[in-house]
């Protein structure tokens, strides 16, 4: 089962929690001492195929390429889904900035692929909350920015008779509440800042946010929706950083008589530097935004893609590219959907018959139409659909 | 054809409003209007005709000596900045009904006239008296802004005046502050160049239509995000606009793209692989090319229309017991 966490992970090792994700020495991120750290379980070909079966639908370029890689009781929502019992989809957002870059899109893309293959309502939890309180920005601002960046998300193509979006600022009380409470008493301020890192000088605002994001993964949490469901289970589709969270929940739920939430994991998204880089707001080039023009896109790409090519065609000719740490290479296994042709740039790049340039160009073509068409859809998302998604209201053709 | 001089004036009496009326020359500019009425006691003002990128038309009318900037109004109308043209000589007669260098806020009073936005400069407030064309160049009226906004409250016109020299600042946070003045429900003349719905507020965010086949937001919706061309600032539609699911908008869309991809697949050379089997070939590719996408497509349709029907829902007045 889950290991305990009896201390933070420090010194030489890799750093992975919500708040910081950091590899050893500058170097790759582990993912399997990662999912043995954590406790969790590889995703291998054998669930990719069930989903297959179980959807009819074609698998999510997602999922066979490895991108979410890992899960938690996966089997056991198949198995109950297969017997006719379905679940629902909890996913979220931190709105810490108005600039959403392809990395944040991944969960909700894949989220928006479970909902249409699966058939199920989801809860989509900005936590406005949260970023109020680590990053320090004042309530109204977190405010804006979680409907700002609902916007973004709704663009991603959700089902509004299937979907509710909540903040926190707006939703917590009631039922919400009262489930936090309960969480809250299951988990003692030692093992909070085992799991999370806390200290003394933490703001007790902190401390007390986890049963926040634990507690939408009870049905009981939305009376509205749920009400006499209260054996709903739970599928949450996040970033493997989120694990910590979810651990906690895992075994608080048992506690309060709740099924345990299961969870589909996703690997980092590596910035446009390469792997060892870091993501960051204030690097406008060490990512593509969905504001950005095809032609910040091309200039990004062209200037500040990390790549393995060598360093002059002879030698590109003679060795091939390493694909190991190639960036292109890594966002086309995120963003192409057509197998046949990554296989075959893979194969003629890591050869050396084809030039860096080439691929290049072809990750340039797959990211401006994504960028477009997130585009045209942001640009058909109001006010008043935002307000719609985030309405308390019934859904009653969520299972539909 | 539309009302004339003496009709307004006889209008104006009925209604008691003061006025002063002078005949003149024909006068085609405020420099030479201002050779004969420049010094009896009114203030001119200078009148201009403009048209945006979706034939909608609108009149300001200031003080001549307000200073009009065309792309600041532009941008506080939430039309980007370059929204805003002078209206082409032809429009003069069709729409406002008036010679040029006529351009005056009585031209409203033309049935043509019913969907031209009247803007006016909040210095005629400040004047005792103003000097307007009374739909013909060889007559000037001076009337104090009272007696205008009596003229236009009775025709049906809510006299509005605005502060034309002022330049703020219009962003994400900041809509367009004069966004009402874009008219709704215009007629859209015929000829539209781009494929951009001609939404009833859209903010002129020109989505570029015409440059890829048909990549165009499949309905009108007001748009409020960061939807532009690649250099401008994005704006967002002041008013509580309602989107609507157009059907119409969306099959067109839909057909469209399936056009579009159809085109492209067939061609000689493909006719020369496949032959007989190219018919196959073709539907195959449009499934897998295109599933995505038009679902994609019908997810908006789809909550557009649940919108519209959440918000009605959410104002409707319960029946009275």
């Amino acid at each position: 089962m889950e290991k305990k966490e009896d201390q933070q992970q420090q010194e030489e090792e890799q750093v992975v929690n919500p708040w910081e994700v950091s590899a050893k020495d500058g170097g790759k991120i582990d993912y399997d001492k990662l999912i043995d750290k954590f406790g969790c379980q590889r995703l291998d070909q054998s669930f990719v195929d069930r989903v297959q079966r179980l959807t009819s639908c074609p698998p999510h370029v997602f999922l066979r390429r490895g991108v979410f890689f890992a899960h938690r009781d996966l089997n056991e929502i198949l198995d109950a889904y297969e017997r006719g019992d379905k679940f629902y989809l909890y996913t979220g957002r931190g709105p810490s900035s108005e600039a959403l870059h392809l990395g944040h899109l991944i969960p909700f893309m894949f989220t928006k692929y479970l909902q249409d293959a699966f058939k199920v309502p989801l809860v989509i939890q900005l936590t406005d909350d949260e970023k109020c309180m680590w990053k320090n920005l004042s309530v109204e601002e977190s405010q804006r920015l979680a409907r700002e960046n609902a916007k973004d998300i709704i663009a991603c193509g959700f089902d509004i008779s299937k979907t509710f979006i909540f903040s926190d600022f707006d939703y917590v009380g009631g039922a919400f509440y009262k489930n936090m409470v309960k969480v809250a008493k299951c988990v003692t301020y030692n093992k909070v800042v085992g799991i999370f890192g806390f200290t003394g000088e933490d703001h007790i605002g902190k401390v007390s946010f986890p049963p926040v994001q634990a507690v939408p993964s009870f049905p009981s949490s939305f009376p509205h929706l749920f009400s006499g469901k209260d054996d709903l289970r739970c599928l949450i589709p996040c970033a493997i950083d989120q694990d910590p969270y979810f651990r906690m929940t895992r075994d608080v739920a048992p506690r309060i008589g709740c099924h345990k939430p299961a969870l589909i994991e996703s690997l980092f998204f590596p910035a446009l530097q390469g792997e060892t880089g870091k993501m960051s707001a204030s690097d406008p080039n060490s990512a593509i935004y969905v504001t950005d023009s095809a032609k910040d896109i091309k200039y990004k790409v062209n200037k500040h893609a990390f790549t393995g090519g060598q360093e002059s065609i002879e030698k590109h000719r003679q060795y091939g590219a390493n694909l190991e740490v190639d960036i292109p290479i890594k966002y086309l296994n995120f963003f192409l959907e057509d197998d046949a042709e990554l296989e075959h740039i893979k194969k003629e790049y890591g050869a050396g018959r084809m030039l860096t340039g080439e691929v290049k160009k072809r990750l340039i073509e797959v990211l401006t139409e994504l960028v477009e068409r997130h585009r045209r859809a942001r640009a058909a998302v109001t006010d008043e659909m935002v307000d719609a998604f985030m309405a308390v209201r019934p859904l009653p053709n969520m299972f539909d | 054809m539309g009302s004339s001089k003496d009709q307004l004036l006889t209008r104006l009496k009925e209604l008691q409003i003061d006025f002063s009326q002078y005949e003149h020359p024909v006068v085609l500019t405020v420099e030479t209007q201002a050779k004969y009425v420049g010094n009896m006691g009114g203030a001119l003002s200078k009148n201009l005709f403009l048209k945006d990128k979706k034939h909608r038309y609108y009149i300001v009318s200031a003080l001549a000596d307000t200073k009009v900037d065309l792309k600041v109004l532009s941008q506080r109308l939430g039309l980007g900045k370059g929204g805003l043209r002078m209206a082409p000589e032809e429009a003069l007669g069709e729409i406002i009904q008036v010679p040029l260098g006529c351009v005056t806020p009585f031209a409203v009073v033309n049935e043509s006239a019913r969907h031209v936005s009247l803007l006016l400069d909040q210095g005629i407030k400040t004047q005792e008296r103003c000097f307007f064309h009374p739909l013909s160049n060889d007559m000037s009226i001076s009337l104090n802004a009272h007696g205008l906004d009596k003229f236009l409250k009775s025709i049906g016109r809510d006299p509005s005046y605005v502060d034309l020299e002022a330049n703020p600042p219009v962003g994400k946070d900041q809509p367009p502050d004069l966004a009402a003045f874009v008219p709704s429900g215009s007629t859209v003349l015929p000829d539209l160049p781009d494929k951009a719905p001609s939404s009833q507020d859209c903010t002129g965010n020109d989505v570029s239509a015409g440059a890829k086949s048909a990549a165009v937001t499949a309905k009108a919706v007001k748009p409020s995000g960061n939807v532009q061309n690649i250099k401008e600032k994005p704006v967002k539609g002041a008013q509580p606009s309602i989107p609507s699911a157009d059907a119409g908008k969306f099959v067109e869309e839909l057909l469209d793209k399936t056009s579009t991809l159809l085109l492209s697949d067939i061609s000689e050379d493909s006719i020369k692989q496949h032959g007989g089997q190219l018919g196959t070939e073709v539907v195959n590719n449009i499934q897998k090319c295109l599933r995505e996408d038009l679902k994609n497509l019908a997810t908006i349709f789809k909550n557009t229309a649940y919108t519209e029907g959440f918000y009605a829902g959410t104002h409707y007045q319960p029946k009275r017991l």
